[in-house]
């Protein structure tokens, strides 16, 4: 490469009267070339940790065996005392968040659609809704799972207002990030949509975490009331440490006819099977469609690229432990207070 | 001008009643008629031949949610109330606004407490289009409200503030 450079360099210096000039930034050229392969040289040689590995792996990975010497017993001889103090030491930071972030906060993953893109704008909102989950606890949550949300409310009494439900929807990108939660009360279903990162909602809780079969609850609309009927006093249920988020398989049966939409062409997991009129079957057969499943196209272009989420979730798992641990010495600081 | 348009809301009723027997998907929408359905099928044309609307205009079907008694005994008929006039430029209903609505045959002020349509962030929305009436001066004619009523309504004053005086439950 740098020798080809050279060639051209020289062909040019024949050519042109700003030859001199040229030839310099070339040389530079072939200088950083050389000097970074040099560099880069004693690297590849180092013991080079994989931070794509979980910890209990690189541990595992790094345990002394029976038939092993530790390259630095071996390599002793080399080491000499003048040298101590000059040798790189490389900080061993996991900064890859975990593959699941994807699901923990889908809202910091930007729109899909590129007509949408802002890159700017995107990494200011992802600051402020960093800002804000530094105020207020934004739980993991899941469609399917059952929250409560207080929201200050000027005109009540206690200037909160206080709504318990089922999630049926979550979406949103950025700041607009929402979700729809649904409960009966007093008989009349209610739906509420609020946003995660609105100023008034004031707190966010958990009070049973679980997924559905399907993205969207909607349909519950058109269910027996029992199935989106919750207390409002409800305990808080906990989870084991690092269990699984449990799926709620339950299956729902429709009301009959009318509904909101037409449930059958909607491929639902969470409904008991729909008994079909031809007049259905038809109308499915005519809405199928089946060429989405091979249309890689439509794929790519409704998922973010992956390079593009590592790079955004890294970002956000790195200003989030910041974050954690700034809590942490303030918790510890209030306790000594105390 | 008023009861002109009350003749012409009712006057599309009438012309349908012959399809009583028609079958019940034509009803455009699960409305809190559907409750007793069967009964509604029986005793009037309870059907409605065209699109469901997404907002509160003329000849939309309510729900009236207080316990005055001429709402109960038109829950009890089965027929719904039906806006006939909404009282702002724009004719459509909202969270708040003041309609005309007949019931049994009579007009009535009603306001909106409730609405299906999609909502604002915060604000709830209903499985029903809920409405409490009022006499001509403004005051409710029931005395309580058997459902929860969206607690952003308590800002908007006026004679909305004598109707949430009735609220039992706010969302």
């Amino acid at each position: 490469m740098a020798t080809s450079i050279a060639k051209v360099c020289q062909s040019v210096k024949n050519l042109t009267r700003r030859s001199d000039l040229l030839y310099q930034q070339a040389c530079c050229l072939c200088a950083s070339f050389s000097s970074s392969s040099h560099l880069s040289h004693p690297k590849k040689l180092q013991h080079v940790i994989n931070y794509q590995r979980t910890r209990a792996e690189v541990a595992r990975a790094l345990r002394r065996k029976q038939n092993f010497l530790h390259y630095e017993q071996v390599d002793k001889h080399r080491k000499s005392p003048l040298q101590s103090g000059t040798e790189l030491v490389q900080e061993e930071k996991e900064d890859v968040a975990p593959r699941e972030y994807r699901y923990v906060m889908p809202e910091f993953l930007p729109n899909p659609d590129f007509q949408y893109r802002d890159r700017v704008l995107e990494k200011m909102e992802r600051r402020d809704m960093l800002r804000r989950r530094a105020v207020i606890d934004i739980p993991e949550f899941y469609v399917g799972s059952i929250m409560a949300v207080t929201v200050s409310d000027p005109y009540s009494p206690g200037k909160t207002n206080r709504f318990v439900g089922i999630c049926i929807d979550r979406g949103g990108q950025g700041l607009q990030a929402y979700f729809v939660l649904r409960n009966v009360v007093d008989g009349l279903g209610v739906e509420v949509l609020y946003q995660l990162y609105n100023p008034t909602v004031q707190g966010i809780q958990v009070l049973k975490l679980e997924k559905r079969l399907d993205d969207q609850l909607y349909y519950l609309r058109n269910a027996p009331l029992e199935h989106s009927t919750f207390s409002f006093d409800m305990q808080p249920v906990t989870l084991p440490r690092d269990a699984p988020v449990p799926v709620n398989t339950t299956k729902v049966k429709l009301n009959p006819k009318p509904w909101e939409y037409r449930w059958e062409r909607f491929n639902l997991k969470g409904i008991e099977p729909i008994e079909l009129t031809p007049k259905m079957e038809r109308g499915i057969k005519e809405h199928a469609k089946p060429w989405e499943d091979y249309d890689l196209m439509l794929k790519y272009r409704q998922t973010v690229n992956e390079d593009e989420e590592r790079s955004i979730m890294t970002e956000v798992f790195k200003e989030n432990s910041h974050i954690e641990s700034q809590r942490k010495s303030s918790r510890t600081v209030l306790r000594k207070k105390k | 001008m008023i009861a002109k348009v009350h003749h012409e809301a009712v006057s599309p009723a009438r012309h349908f009643s012959g399809f009583k027997k028609m079958s019940l998907a034509l009803i455009a929408l699960p409305r809190p008629v559907a409750q007793s359905t069967k009964r509604v099928a029986a005793t009037c044309c309870c059907f409605s031949t065209t699109q469901a609307f997404c907002e509160i205009r003329n000849l939309a079907r309510m729900r009236i949610v207080d316990n005055s008694a001429i709402g109960k005994a038109a829950a009890e008929i089965g027929k719904p109330p039906r806006v006939i006039n909404v009282y702002n430029k724009k004719n459509v209903g909202y969270l708040g606004d003041k309609v005309l609505v007949t019931v049994k045959g009579e007009m009535r002020r009603a306001y909106i407490v409730g609405l299906r349509q999609k909502q604002k962030p915060n604000v709830p929305r209903m499985d029903t289009n809920n409405i409490v009436l009022v006499d001509d001066n403004g005051n409710p004619l029931g005395n309580r409200i058997h459902v929860p009523v969206p607690s952003c309504l308590k800002g908007k004053g006026g004679d909305l503030t004598k109707i949430l005086s009735l609220a039992t439950k706010f969302v």
